[in-house]
């Protein structure tokens, strides 16, 4: 066998999950002079770039344009995308070690945590990803429906993702209409009842999660007023003190939630209120199983011995009129079959991007983005986080721990995907799909009017499978 | 940021000593495992204290036959714990001021793992590039328009 990693035997890796930690993973592992390097790209969905296109904002277009970058990767010659390829119902981890000399996940963290108190199941209480993904047109949650004929919503968390459900919420049609959202969602968000909007957050304004532009811009809604209550927009003497270290995004961030604290409604159709200290303790339904009121219980705040800052309950409660709940309290990882787990955190485990099993690292296995250390950063922290795994992939492969595909090349892959999933999308497909959805997009002057089924992407593409 | 996203990427990485064994097999383990620190434990696995090259070097500076004596002798015992759900910001600066490099990490009476100082900065450095990285690409898309 010819030395791995040369122009006779290319290192062949497989990466699972077309989001940004798999094209930043791509990007560095191309970018490699000393050895050459063949990437496959899979993912479950026929269109890449994961969250960017189905979980941040439509109303935040500027971030998605990070995607010129991921073009830029897959117009690499060593580069292939298979879109609509799934792991763990097309192929599997046994399939790829066939394949290739390297595995990586980037496979995303895809569902939120329970809140675990009672009513959590209730008609009507929903967690925040599957309606993140529904506006955003995935087509796995494109035929949900929400219940928004409710005037009165609660989002639990405030983190950034609780933060684009709220705001969303609150657009009106005129804003909704210069962004990509999925069509049905712009009509149902248009005549929605919506009046009320409540960001519940259990810990203060200076330990939100979200940052100062996005704060300000819950602000400046057209037809919305956003409000916080003065006594929960007040720092505590802990975070006051802690204030006077802190970043000045975060000084900022706080400034800005004061700011809103002092106004007073000024007569616009919504409300979005930003609550503070607050944690929801049950969700209490009416006769027909929805929610009709969440019960929620005053925190106060306390100083662990490493010095953050938790909140803990006190005796004054609440209850607060809703019928429509979104969780938004952390996003985690699926398990993939044949990858190890660590069920509580939703990850991955590994050890600088390899992954570990119970007896150490498995060979020629690794992972990078939100499924290796959890749902956290934004999208450009992947691209530190990819690089740690893409160096120790690289250190590996040049003391030869790698797996032994005995089908190492680009052909026999091709191949062997073709006869698993004979409608794979390439990325040259994609790109047909992509100036579909510009052009209708630019009939109704929008960004793009997406596809939303996968049926319809693969007619478009004139490939007819009954998948 | 929690201290939970640093662990998650340190799997298997945890190495700990027993209270009882002597001083002799800890210096051998930081020197080969290029550590600066390790928590101590009883037999049933609890965090009893931790042993940093400083703990060696105060003893050793007062005694030079320290070798055979057992870690317990020496080691840091009020520890100064975290849990994964702690932020690394703030963890970041308790470390800072209170001028300690290693803090271990304890969940439901477990201990689970250890952060260094170098973990946390690292984190944070990493996490200022990803703003920097995507706010410029915003910035250079408005441009563009
Ligand atoms: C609602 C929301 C809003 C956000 N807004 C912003 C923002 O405004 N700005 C910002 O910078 N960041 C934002 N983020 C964060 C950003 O999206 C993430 O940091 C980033 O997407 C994580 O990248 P990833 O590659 O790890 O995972 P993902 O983007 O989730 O990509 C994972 C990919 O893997 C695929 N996949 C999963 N399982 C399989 C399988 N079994 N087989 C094949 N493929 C599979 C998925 O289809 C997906 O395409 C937001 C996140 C969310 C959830």
């Amino acid at each position: 066998m010819s030395q791995i990693g040369t122009a006779a035997q290319p290192l062949r890796v497989a990466i699972i999950g077309a989001g940004p930690a798999g094209f930043f993973s791509a990007e560095r592992l191309l970018k490699d002079s000393s050895m050459v390097i063949e990437v496959d790209m899979f993912d479950r969905l026929p269109t890449p770039y994961g969250l960017v296109r189905n979980g941040v904002a439509p109303d935040h277009q500027k971030i998605k344009s990070v995607t010129a970058s991921f073009d830029r990767t897959a117009g690499n010659p060593r580069f292939r995308f298979f879109g609509n390829v799934e792991l763990g119902r097309d192929i599997s981890v046994d399939d790829l070690k066939d394949y290739y000399h390297q595995i990586l996940y980037t496979t995303g963290a895809q569902t939120d945590r329970h809140l675990g108190i009672p009513g959590d199941n209730l008609i009507g209480s929903h967690p925040a990803t599957e309606f993140v993904a529904w506006y955003n047109g995935h087509p796995d949650y494109r035929d949900l429906e929400f219940d928004l004929s409710q005037e009165r919503v609660a989002v639990v968390g405030v983190g950034n993702v609780a933060v684009d459900v709220a705001r969303i919420l609150c657009r009106t049609r005129e804003e909704l209409m210069k962004t990509d959202i999925a069509d049905y969602a712009l009509e149902a968000l248009s005549n929605s009842n919506v009046k009320e909007v409540y960001i519940l957050g259990r810990r203060g304004p200076a330990q939100a999660a979200f940052t100062a532009p996005e704060a300000k811009e819950l602000g400046e809604l057209d037809d919305c007023d956003a409000l916080v209550p003065a006594d929960e927009a007040e720092l505590d003497p802990l975070s006051q003190a802690a204030m006077a270290e802190a970043d000045r995004a975060d000084v900022r961030k706080v400034d800005i939630i004061q700011e809103l604290s002092k106004r007073h409604p000024t007569g616009k159709s919504k409300r979005l209120h930003l609550r503070f200290l607050v944690s929801p303790t049950e969700l209490i339904g009416d006769e027909h199983g929805r929610v009709k009121q969440m019960k929620l219980v005053h925190n106060e705040l306390y100083a662990t011995d490493a010095g953050s800052m938790r909140p803990r309950a006190t005796d004054r409660t609440e209850t607060l009129d809703v019928g429509l709940v979104f969780r938004s309290i952390g996003y985690r990882g699926l398990p993939l079959p044949g990858v190890p787990f660590h069920e509580s955190w939703g990850v991955i485990p590994n050890n600088g991007g390899r992954v570990q099993g119970s007896d150490g690292a498995l060979l020629g296995q690794y992972t990078a983005g939100w499924i290796k250390r959890g749902p956290t950063g934004v999208i450009g922290t992947n691209r530190p986080d990819a690089n740690e795994t893409v160096d120790n992939m690289l250190s590996d492969a040049r003391e030869g721990l790698v797996l032994t595909p005995s089908h190492a090349t680009a052909d026999e892959a091709l191949a062997f995907v073709g006869e698993r999933q004979p409608c794979f999308v390439t990325f040259q497909d994609w790109k047909t799909l992509d100036e579909i959805e510009l052009s209708r997009g630019k009939e109704q002057d929008r960004p793009r009017v997406k596809f939303t089924r996968v049926e319809d992407m693969l007619e478009a593409l004139g490939k007819s499978c009954s998948s | 940021m929690k201290v939970r996203n640093i662990l998650a990427t340190k799997k298997g990485s945890l190495i700990t000593i027993r209270a009882n064994e002597p001083i002799r097999r800890a210096i051998a383990i930081l020197v080969e495992r290029r550590i600066g620190a390790m928590p101590v434990v009883d037999e049933a696995g609890q965090l009893v204290g931790i042993l940093s090259e400083r703990d060696v070097m105060r003893a050793a500076a007062q005694d030079e036959n320290l070798f055979g004596r057992p870690v317990a002798d020496i080691m840091t015992r009020s520890v100064v714990i975290g849990m994964p759900q702690d932020d690394v910001m703030s963890v970041a600066q308790t470390m800072l001021e209170r001028r300690f490099r290693h803090l271990p990490i304890v969940d439901e009476g477990q201990l689970i793992g250890i952060i260094s100082i170098g973990d946390v900065l690292k984190t944070q450095r990493d996490a200022y590039r990803g703003e920097a990285d995507t706010l410029e690409t915003q910035i250079i898309a408005e441009g563009e328009e």
